[in-house]
């Protein structure tokens, strides 16, 4: 049945008191009634998402053509960034798991140790999306301070959906051989660029917070004289979560 | 302070430095895994963008994304998040409705959006 997480129960004391459902702790189980919840958040907002893509087929942009940017770099580097972040995400949560692991032993250094790397981890995530939102409202002129309509600025006003003309006001075709609009495609693409990554990314900085807070109360001893690091693994149950939608968000923005 | 009324499950999950030794290599081979198949799938998205394969190798790669995308989240719920060493009732509690729900919004949504995709498509 289960592993070292959970100790049996005998059914002579079923209903005798002291119990908690499915013997998990009220905390623990809590914080993963309000991953659920959360998931559902983002499983709706990423299928509103699907639906957009699906419906407007034509018109979206392909990621690899939209995110070629590599910070100090002048290269064309489709995907390889994100690809970086997703790889720092990851390893942030298995810094976590370990940190997490360094609990259930009571080894106080190991978990400090471990919790910082995850806290670093995060904080260079939550800079990496504000890198790739700064590069992406710039634009393909690189130009982040043009709000003006005659800019390529992404943002919600001035991505327009007015057809892209060259000079002489020949519409410009794709590749499928259909009309283009804006810079970046539909204004749509963008709402949901910012609105979906900007919410992962509240959870991460969000995240990075709440495991500061935990840091400071194991550095203060506070977990050692509990007897226990419960608290580390139930942060460590929403840093995963942020991770987990991250590889959600990754897959159906960035490769379908 | 100590509380008699509740059992605090927490001070009994404990374990030794020899299986915290298995635990750590248990966690550092699934990172391993997830490493090795979020390449794969950066490798695919770059030599195999929608512009430049038909109209069945797009479904069948964007049906390996997911299924791969999918082996990925199990194996942080399950791992990670330890859900697979919680009591078997409370990991089908979590998972069960959610795949559930998530199955069947999915399944709309991507009906209305091929209805409205071919309404669009016929008034241009």
């Amino acid at each position: 049945m289960s592993a070292h997480a959970t100790p049996l129960v005998e059914t002579g004391s079923l209903w005798g008191g002291k119990r908690s459902p499915f013997s998990a702790s009220y905390g623990k189980l809590m914080m993963w009634f309000f991953l659920v919840s959360d998931a559902l958040t983002f499983g709706g907002l990423l299928t509103a998402y699907g639906f957009a893509r699906h419906a407007y087929t034509g018109e979206w942009p392909a990621a690899d053509h939209v995110f070629t940017h590599l910070p100090f770099t002048h290269v064309h580097a489709p995907l390889i960034y994100v690809a970086l972040m997703t790889f720092i995400l990851i390893v942030s949560s298995v810094t976590m798991v370990l940190a997490v692991e360094a609990g259930h032993r009571m080894d106080k250094k190991g978990v400090i140790k471990w919790l910082g790397l995850t806290v670093v981890g995060g904080a260079i995530f939550v800079g990496s999306q504000a890198w790739e939102w700064y590069t992406f409202i710039a634009g393909p002129d690189g130009n982040f301070w043009n709000f003006g309509p005659d800019g390529d600025n992404s943002t919600l006003w001035y991505n327009s959906l007015a057809t892209l003309r060259d000079a002489s006001g020949v519409a410009v075709l794709n590749d499928h051989g259909h009309e283009q609009v804006g810079a970046q495609g539909p204004q749509q693409y963008a709402m949901f660029f910012f609105f979906i990554t900007g919410f992962h990314g509240f959870h991460v900085f969000s995240g990075v917070i709440i495991n500061i807070i935990v840091l400071i109360m194991v550095l203060r001893g506070v977990m050692h004289s509990r007897g226990h690091y419960e608290m580390v693994e139930k942060a460590g149950l929403y840093w995963h979560f942020v991770d987990l939608v991250w590889v959600f968000v990754f897959t159906f923005f960035y490769l379908l | 302070m100590e509380r008699d009324d509740i059992i605090e499950y927490s001070l009994y999950n404990h374990h030794s430095e020899e299986e915290g030794r298995k635990i750590r290599r248990k966690i550092w081979m699934v990172t391993a895994l997830l490493t090795a198949i979020t390449a794969v799938e950066i490798i695919v998205g770059i030599f195999f963008p929608r512009y430049l394969v038909s109209e069945g190798t797009w479904l069948m790669i964007k049906f390996f994304y997911i299924i791969l995308t999918i082996i990925k989240a199990g194996y942080i719920v399950l791992v990670f998040m330890h859900l697979g060493d919680e009591r078997k009732n409370l990991k089908w509690t979590i998972l069960a409705p959610y795949t559930l729900f998530i199955l069947y919004l999915i399944f709309i949504v991507l009906t209305e959006g091929t209805y409205v995709h071919g309404v669009w498509e016929n008034f241009k």
